[in-house]
């Protein structure tokens, strides 16, 4: 038996129009997997607004084990949103790119939370979780952790009154990725994986406790994310962990897997300077969406898309193996012609490489640049996205 | 040979004319994995407190201070092909750099071997 994830209303609270924006706590607050993470040696920093586990044995060890085997990744901090009501789907699509109706019962998509003038707020999963028997649809939406309160403000004020959005603050959220993520759930949840491609979602029953289980992540391989809530968190980490393929991975891998995989990361990479055709998300807009319009910065959008952007998010490979960092200036001939927003050494690679914006003119395949890493020219060149083929099961 | 610290990390032992300079065991701990290591110019002119070298971990690059004035007489060529020797022999092969002081008197403003690990542990 299958069904999608429900929608639990024992542990969400919907939003208070008036100060969802507001309620962000003050300090950093500590994941409901904080002493877990301590005792297996984790070194904690904030981000985020949480105290956050950055390494455990090393961010290349913990990279390259999961490129070979399956890590386990705490993104507790990360908002899950539940937007229910009828017309939903319609309300969603005020707000994003995507083709909110057409996404069925058990599909994930990526999308954008847009600005009026279509800058990008937040790129967030929307999944369909409506149950087969229910009467109106509902959508559990992740967003990111260090925007969530932001977003949540935002949705509140824009979504209809009829339109319920619940924050679903017991509930942590896993990711487990690799090649052996798959068979590791399988023993853990069982059944559950047979049932679900790339970008698919499900939900099960585990220990008394309904696990959402979504086949997306952001490491560009196979693996899941497991909403789970706050009560049964450790025992399914010291589940998973417990098997020899699994072992936890902090912020660190997961920045550089993510980057390898050319994935951008809000705040870095994405802005709300940014819009969604420079930053190569042109996928996200939906080929509906396009010709019908009606989501925040259309026009600007379609012009950009049928004009082309002024610039463009691309790869870079350095020469040497000095890294270039976020704010790095790019250069041609001399001139600045784009900015370095996420860089760092790939593990998989063993080179440095980065992604940032350049000029649309300088932003093809093999078109040879500089970076100023503290004054020292690096030469770098263009190269296609992913730097690490993307390993999902489709 | 003596060895100094600052609260910057580094240490500097000094056998002689001459003195060997790199980050401590805790730097490098701090660091995590170190994928690069740029060494300054043999022959260069350092100043106490000059940012003389970067270490490049796979999180964040991080500037070395020369904990003393003085030329550069050599660097560890090691470093280019296996910068990873700073994580795991940080005050042994991992060194960064070696250098001749203009000013001995310098050194009395550092830290001693047991001074430091006192420091670390407020840290």
């Amino acid at each position: 038996m299958s069904d999608t994830y429900n929608k639990s209303d024992e542990d969400a609270a919907p939003i208070d129009p008036r100060d969802a924006a507001d309620a962000a706590p003050a300090g950093p607050e500590l994941l409901p997997l904080d002493a877990w993470h301590r005792a297996r040696g984790a070194r904690m920093v904030p981000f985020a607004g949480y105290e956050m586990p950055v390494q455990y044995d090393g961010i290349i060890a913990e990279h390259l084990w999961t490129r070979a085997h399956a890590g386990l990744f705490d993104v507790s901090h990360m908002g899950q949103l539940m937007v229910t009501g009828a017309g939903a789907a319609e309300a969603l699509e005020a707000l994003l790119p995507g083709d909110i109706s057409a996404l069925k019962p058990g599909r994930i998509r990526y999308s954008l939370l847009l600005a009026e003038d279509g800058g990008i707020l937040d790129d967030l999963m929307v999944t369909n979780v409506t149950p087969p028997d229910a009467t109106e649809p509902a959508y559990y939406v992740v967003v990111n952790g260090a925007t969530k309160w932001d977003d949540m403000g935002h949705m509140r004020e824009h979504l209809p009154d009829a339109i319920t959005l619940s924050y679903m603050d017991e509930r942590a959220l896993l990711a487990l990725q690799g090649p052996e993520a798959a068979q590791a759930l399988d023993k853990v949840i069982p059944g559950a994986t047979a049932e679900l491609k790339f970008m698919q979602g499900t939900s099960r029953e585990w220990r008394g406790a309904q696990v959402g289980i979504g086949r997306s992540g952001y490491t560009g391989e196979d693996g899941f994310e497991l909403s789970v809530p706050d009560s049964h968190v450790e025992q399914l980490a010291d589940a998973l962990c417990a098997l020899e393929e699994v072992k936890p991975i902090g912020l660190g891998a997961r920045d550089s897997l993510r980057l390898e995989a050319g994935l951008p990361l809000y705040g870095h990479d994405l802005s709300e300077a940014t819009d969604p055709v420079s930053a190569d998300l042109g996928f996200a807009i939906s080929k509906r969406r396009r010709a019908q319009g009606g989501f925040p910065g259309t026009d600007a959008i379609l012009a950009a898309l049928a004009a082309g952007p002024a610039r463009k998010r691309v790869g870079l490979a350095l020469d040497g193996r000095m890294a270039a960092r976020e704010g790095a200036s790019i250069l041609h001939d001399g001139h600045a012609i784009g900015i370095i927003t996420s860089g760092g050494f790939s593990p998989s690679l063993e080179r440095p490489i980065a992604m940032g914006f350049v000029d649309a003119a300088l932003a093809a395949p093999a078109t040879e640049l500089e970076i100023d890493v503290r004054g020292r020219m690096i030469r770098a060149s263009v190269v296609p996205l992913p730097f690490v083929p993307h390993r999902y099961f489709r | 040979m003596t060895r100094y610290f600052t609260k910057d990390h580094e240490w500097i032992a000094i056998d002689g004319e001459t003195a060997t300079v790199g980050i401590t065991d805790y730097a490098q701990g701090q660091l995590g994995d170190i994928t690069f290591v740029e060494l300054p110019a043999a022959g260069a002119t350092l100043g106490k407190g000059d940012s003389v070298s970067v270490v490049d971990s796979v999180k964040a690059a991080s500037d070395v201070y020369s904990p003393v004035s003085g030329t550069v007489s050599g660097v560890n060529a090691a470093l280019s092909d296996s910068p990873e020797l700073v994580n795991t022999a940080a005050e042994t092969e991992g060194w960064l750099w070696q250098m001749t002081l203009s000013d001995a008197s310098e050194l009395d403003g550092l830290m001693d071997e047991p001074a430091y690990r006192t420091f670390v542990d407020t840290l």
